[in-house]
């Protein structure tokens, strides 16, 4: 049999790890670049796809068709997800109980951006071990119900990958943890991610990792944190700038790479947060550059609420599991917004103890997820994870109230039972609403499936015994079977999962991933020079615009003239000339970068930086955030 | 195979939890899924069946109240747990005291904000509940629980009834208490 592979499939970033044989332990596997986080970027260009660091490039220049924390979006329906669209630059439309993303004539749903991001990290690992690999272990966040999990599972479906367990990702990271560090007692671990929070308590017990209980917000992380920090620079641009603004064609807040340049600051500036006091802003617009001081306390009064809001399902969990903060032994912390020092110092308070975070927080879910692959291989035989449901699953009975069938944090797999019968004389068919959440009313729950037991033979009403078996497995994915006691033939379940896509659907998509499959090196390379290009044009037209007035009208003719030989370049294939033309054009304005940095200095250009406004750097790399 | 046989145990109340433990993590080393992962379909369907009722019946087992919960269905012929469509009739000893509370509770949320007298009544009434709760349960978990397994077989009804009386007790007391909790916590809301 072949080889497993563990994947962490992130909101922010997403990783591959395998373990090694020789030592027994878990390793990343880096890209050619030697880089350990793919980032978890989708872009849909007319040349095929892109897909992390190659993506993360085309946000600000193709908004649009440039989709990221796609794992906000896996499992859910339009209504679940409203809210929070009008902060994301590509459209997302309701389709068929989930959503479609238009990424510029064509819909992609959820699991096929995710399997972009899979087929990406699948091909990694085999040009790692120069073998196919058609088998993985993917993570989840624990608190992902039933809807989200089945698209995790499609996802690897499209891109050629047989998920052989979802694992919580909490859970994972005790496993990685677990491996030489842990002595029994009793764990939390607290993981806050690029886009969900989970907090799980175990009991480790002799190589047995038991989840007493488990909670969390599917919609809460480091993107929230960016999104309360842009809205509150957004006010600050338009009290500062409100002369400037006034004169753009599009509101600022409905320009995508605007909004997109705004967030990547944004992102940028809470990361330098976690290691500085204080930190300086400077975002280029067209007609100006915004430019401000932002301090950690700053950031931490902004984000404050964010960081309560888990603490909320830290209690219930310490509540269900019957133990208190003071009764946990360590404390683990996951994810990469677990570096924000605020952070920190909220969880320490509420568990009365140091938290641990010795492993790579951005890297520890995909080594556990190596390991719980090895497990699964029968490479590990001495440590077994016992995981739990995170959410209790019921079915909607009269009044549209549930009926608890399996309560939330019990071991899985479990099973429950359940009788049903009809109602009305020779009725042959009956009809089931499976739920999941912790809500009285079926309404207020998260709606699974519609089933229908068919077959029934016609009978009095009241007189059929069916008998359901609702099996949620391992991964925490519902099964169900259902069969009548009487006759005792097996009755047939039609499900209609609500929020999902169709065995079909499925299918067609895994066709379809190979006519739309990520660029090739070729055409890669073509979108690199022309993404150069175009960073390089964007730079000049603005220096020409704000600064062109201090070199003589004949240079200026000159670099007007380079400007559109790379025009004229960038419209065709030839990457050579193009990317000729971009040098050429960047000689072109030496001097006048050079009169740009002099007037700089003498305070002519006032806070704005000669040395940004020409883009002869590279934006400042940022080190990777959140998973 | 009942919850009480797949650890091996009888139908007896009194359960060393520890032990319970240790064998519930025995018996997961033996059948849990993640080691039947290279095994043949049909030895993997085993597998997850096994490993599914082993969890359903350390879930049952390991707590007293639902263990005394599955006793009392498993007695009465009701494998399967019944769905709580409706909610807990009050028992008749309560029933008076139970009126009045409920009359409180409706012209509070009536009411919508609750004045500061009332939430002292209501916050005062939940607590003393909920110290009737933690009796109910002291009773179910002691000595009622005892009774059970001392009882003879003809002594066996009687206990039985005992125990499902105390039950109905405490699930309604749960009900007041969590409508108190709510209503206390929706009045300060709006407050």
């Amino acid at each position: 049999m072949g080889r497993i592979i563990g994947i962490d499939l992130g909101t922010t970033n997403s990783l591959v790890a395998y373990v090694d044989d020789r030592t027994g332990l878990p390793r990343i596997i880096p890209d050619e670049h030697g880089r350990a986080l793919l980032p978890s970027i989708v872009a849909f260009t007319p040349d095929g796809l892109l897909v992390g660091e190659d993506a993360r490039r085309q946000l600000v220049r193709r908004p649009r068709s440039t989709v990221y924390s796609v794992k906000r979006l896996m499992g859910r329906g339009y209504d679940d997800v409203r809210d929070e669209l009008k902060y994301l630059p590509f459209a997302v439309r309701p389709a068929n109980g989930i959503v479609a993303i238009d990424v510029g004539g064509r819909e992609v749903t959820p699991p096929e951006v995710s399997a972009a991001i899979l087929r990406s990290l699948r091909e990694r690992a085999e040009r790692h071990f120069g073998e196919r690999i058609e088998q993985a272990v993917v993570t989840v966040p624990a608190y992902f119900n039933d809807s989200q999990r089945q698209a995790t599972r499609d996802a690897g479906r499209i891109a050629g990958l047989d998920v052989v367990r979802i694992v919580n990702e909490p859970t994972a990271a005790s496993l990685a943890y677990g491996l030489h560090r842990l002595k029994t007692g009793r764990i939390a671990v607290y993981d806050l991610g690029g886009g969900t929070f989970d907090i799980s308590l175990l009991r480790v017990d002799n190589g047995i990792f038991e989840v007493l209980a488990t909670n969390g917000d599917t919609h809460l992380g480091g993107d929230d944190f960016d999104r309360v920090i842009v809205l509150w620079l957004l006010e600050d641009i338009q009290a500062r700038h409100h002369r400037e603004l006034a004169c753009r064609p599009v509101e600022l807040a409905r320009d995508g790479e605007a909004m997109q340049e705004l967030r990547l600051a944004a992102e940028a500036a809470k990361i330098r947060l976690s290691a500085e006091e204080r930190t300086t802003l400077t975002i280029p617009f067209d007609d100006f550059t915004y430019h401000r001081e932002i301090t950690r306390a700053e950031l931490e009064q902004l984000i404050e609420p964010l960081v309560r809001k888990t603490l909320g399902p830290c209690r219930a969990a310490l509540a269900d599991a019957g133990v208190t903060g003071g009764d946990i032994d360590e404390v683990v912390l996951v994810g990469g917004s677990t570096r924000v020092p605020l952070v920190r110092r909220r969880v320490q308070e509420l568990f009365g103890k140091t938290p641990h975070s010795q492993l790579n927080p951005d890297e520890v879910v995909a080594l556990g997820a190596a390991v719980q692959a090895h497990i699964l291989a029968g490479g590990i035989t001495d440590m077994l994870l016992l995981d739990v449901t995170p959410l209790s699953l019921g079915i909607e009975t009269l009044g549209g109230i549930v009926s608890v069938l399996i309560p939330r944090n019990t071991t899985i797999p479990t099973s429950a039972r359940e009788m049903f019968t009809t109602s009305v004389d020779g009725q042959t068919v009956v009809d089931m609403h499976v739920v999941q959440g912790e809500r009285e009313l079926a309404k207020d729950c998260r709606s699974l499936a519609r089933f229908e037991l068919r077959g029934i033979d016609p009978m009095p009403a009241g007189m059929p015994k069916i008998e359901v078996t609702f099996l949620i497995d391992a991964n925490g994915i519902l099964t169900t079977t259902a069969r009548e006691l009487r006759t005792g033939k097996e009755a047939s379940v039609e499900v209609k999962p609500t929020h999902g896509l169709g065995e079909k659907d499925v299918e067609r998509m895994v066709e379809e991933s190979f006519e739309y499959a990520e660029a090739d090196v070729e055409a890669r390379m073509l979108i690199e020079v022309r993404n150069e290009a175009d960073t390089v044009m964007t730079h000049v037209r603005r220096a020409l615009r704000q600064a062109g007035d201090l070199v003589a009208p004949e240079e200026r003719g000159s670099i007007e003239a380079a400007l559109a030989a790379l025009v004229e370049a960038r419209a065709g294939r030839d990457r050579d000339l193009i990317r000729e033309r971009t040098t050429a054009l960047n000689r072109a304005t030496e001097r006048l970068a050079q009169a740009m940095m002099d007037a700089a200095l003498r305070g002519a250009l006032g806070t704005r930086r000669a040395a940004e406004l020409m883009g002869e750097a590279e934006p400042p790399p940022r080190s990777p955030g959140d998973r | 195979m009942n919850h009480f046989e797949v650890f091996g145990l009888e139908r007896r109340l009194g359960v060393d939890t520890e032990a319970l433990r240790e064998r519930f993590y025995a018996l997961s080393r033996q059948w849990h899924p993640d080691f039947h992962a290279q095994a043949p379909p049909d030895a993997q369907g085993r597998a997850l069946e096994a490993s599914a009722r082993l969890n359903a019946a350390y879930r049952a087992l390991r707590d007293p109240i639902a263990r005394i919960e599955y006793l009392v269905r498993l007695e009465e012929g009701r494998e399967t747990k019944e769905g709580a469509a409706v909610k807990p009739q009050a028992p008749p000893a309560l029933l008076e005291e139970m009126f009045e509370m409920q009359e409180a509770l409706a012209e509070a949320r009536a009411g919508g904000v609750l004045d500061e007298t009332a939430r002292k009544t209501l916050a005062t009434q939940r607590e003393r509940l909920m110290a009737r709760l933690q009796d109910e349960e002291a009773r179910l978990i002691g000595p009622l629980s005892a009774a059970w397994d001392a009882a003879t077989p003809a002594e066996r009804p009687a206990a039985l009834a005992q125990l499902k009386d105390a039950l109905a007790t405490r699930a309604y007391l749960r009900t007041v208490v969590d409508d108190l909790g709510q209503a206390l916590a929706d009045g300060a809301g709006e407050a």
